[in-house]
């Protein structure tokens, strides 16, 4: 069953009074992919059903979800704030120290999605390293063609840009662009975006310093993600590190690697001789 | 941890206050900058000052910049946490309001965990909330 015009004006109305976030017409498609999940859950045949459901029988804490269902999917720049704060305070520094001053750092933010976590990197850098744009490289890549030319573009929604980006950053490595912020052309460039699907052989990419493998491994089951990590270990620099989601480890699914706790987290390094 | 939502609408403070009583702040309300003011006096009186403003910028009477410029004056409230909360979003207006003295910056239309992630980076999260 399709959403009809009254569900969808409800919900509209429901959500601009709730979060002031207007849904504009043609947004049906999101409403009902992201009501969906909750409508089987609570075993309504649809998602006009749920609505209606809802209208008839107001419960604040259904209201609220439907709310949130249809807020909630930006991703967040600076994301779990730890694997960043271990990047300039602890990582950063041993690589710049290891390395020779000519020898390019490379980081991969593998599954990328419309790239925040990679022009994260980009600024902690620029601000970091006075010569970041020429000593580091960052590869981004996605299983998503839509979401690798998203982050080639650079270019982020009001509502994505309010998500985690400290103002003083905005202002300084983002430029308004009609209703999107682009970011600095400089950033941009040390950003190379490129497709790419984990659960497969992987391309010639690296050898990386650092990787950003977050909130990927959750998705797949155990012989798949040890073959991710494996693959992951071979594109790496046996001094390299790699950060995993704060729901993610390597204990119990490869043991090639260990464990470094980092202030409030903690990071994997190849174990020597694996 | 307290908060004082400053804005002249009224559906904007309910949901800006709905959102960080979810965090478990205690919150007041204002219309404008010089009841905003007001507000933090009679705190004053009762021992009760806020950990965090979020400020409407175009507001009757005295606006959002005038009651950042207003409060860093004072060193008083040295200690409070001050969020613009708007709908202006020029880069020359964000640089205006870091510059009179804001600390964070969130831009209207937003979402709870827009202001949750905001929190998050003034470190103004409460634990539970954050894990």
């Amino acid at each position: 069953m399709t959403l009809t015009a009254t569900s969808f004006d409800w919900v509209r109305q429901l959500v601009h009074r709730e979060s002031a976030i207007v849904l504009q017409p043609g947004k049906e498609y999101l409403v009902e992919a992201r009501l969906l999940p909750m409508a089987q859950q609570l075993g309504c045949a649809g998602v006009s059903e749920l609505v209606e459901t809802v209208r008839n029988h107001p419960d604040p804490a259904k209201t609220r979800r439907i709310v949130e269902a249809l807020t909630t999917n930006e991703t967040s720049w600076f994301r779990d704030g730890d694997p960043f704060t271990a990047f300039t305070s602890t990582v950063l520094p041993q690589l710049v120290a290891a390395r020779r001053p000519d020898e390019r750092l490379q980081i991969w933010s593998a599954a990328c999605s419309s790239g925040q976590e990679a022009y994260t990197i980009a600024m902690l850098l620029s601000d970091a390293l006075p010569n970041a744009a020429t000593r580091v490289s960052i590869t981004a890549t996605d299983l998503s063609r839509q979401m690798v030319e998203r982050t080639r573009a650079g270019r982020f929604s009001q509502l994505e840009v309010n998500r985690g980006l400290p103002a003083t950053m905005l202002v300084r490595h983002f430029t308004r662009s009609g209703n999107e912020w682009e970011i600095s052309p400089t950033l941009r460039r040390m950003v190379t975006a490129t497709e790419c699907n984990l659960a497969a052989p992987l391309p010639r990419l690296g050898p990386f310093d650092v990787v950003y493998l977050r909130n990927v491994l959750i998705y797949f089951d155990l012989p798949t993600k040890q073959a991710i990590l494996t693959r992951v270990r071979q594109l790496m620099r046996p001094d390299g590190w790699l950060f995993l989601g704060a729901a993610e480890t390597t204990l119990g699914v490869d043991d090639n690697w260990e464990r470094v706790v980092l202030g409030r987290g903690s990071a994997y390094r190849p174990r020597k001789g694996a | 941890m307290r908060a004082l939502v400053i804005d002249d609408s009224r559906a904007m403070r309910r949901i800006v206050g709905t959102i960080l009583k979810d965090f478990g702040y205690e919150v007041r309300e204002a219309g404008d900058g010089r009841q905003a003011l007001d507000v933090l006096q009679e705190g004053k009186a009762e021992g009760w000052r806020p950990d965090l403003c979020c400020i409407d910028w175009n507001m009757p009477v005295m606006d959002g910049l005038q009651f950042v410029f207003a409060v860093r004056a004072n060193p008083e409230y040295r200690q409070v946490t001050l969020m613009m909360v708007t709908t202006e979003s020029e880069t020359g207006q964000i640089v205006k309001a870091l510059a009179a003295g804001a600390h964070e910056y969130l831009i209207k239309p937003f979402t709870a965990d827009a202001l949750r992630d905001k929190l998050a980076l003034l470190g103004l999260l409460p634990e539970e909330v954050s894990a």
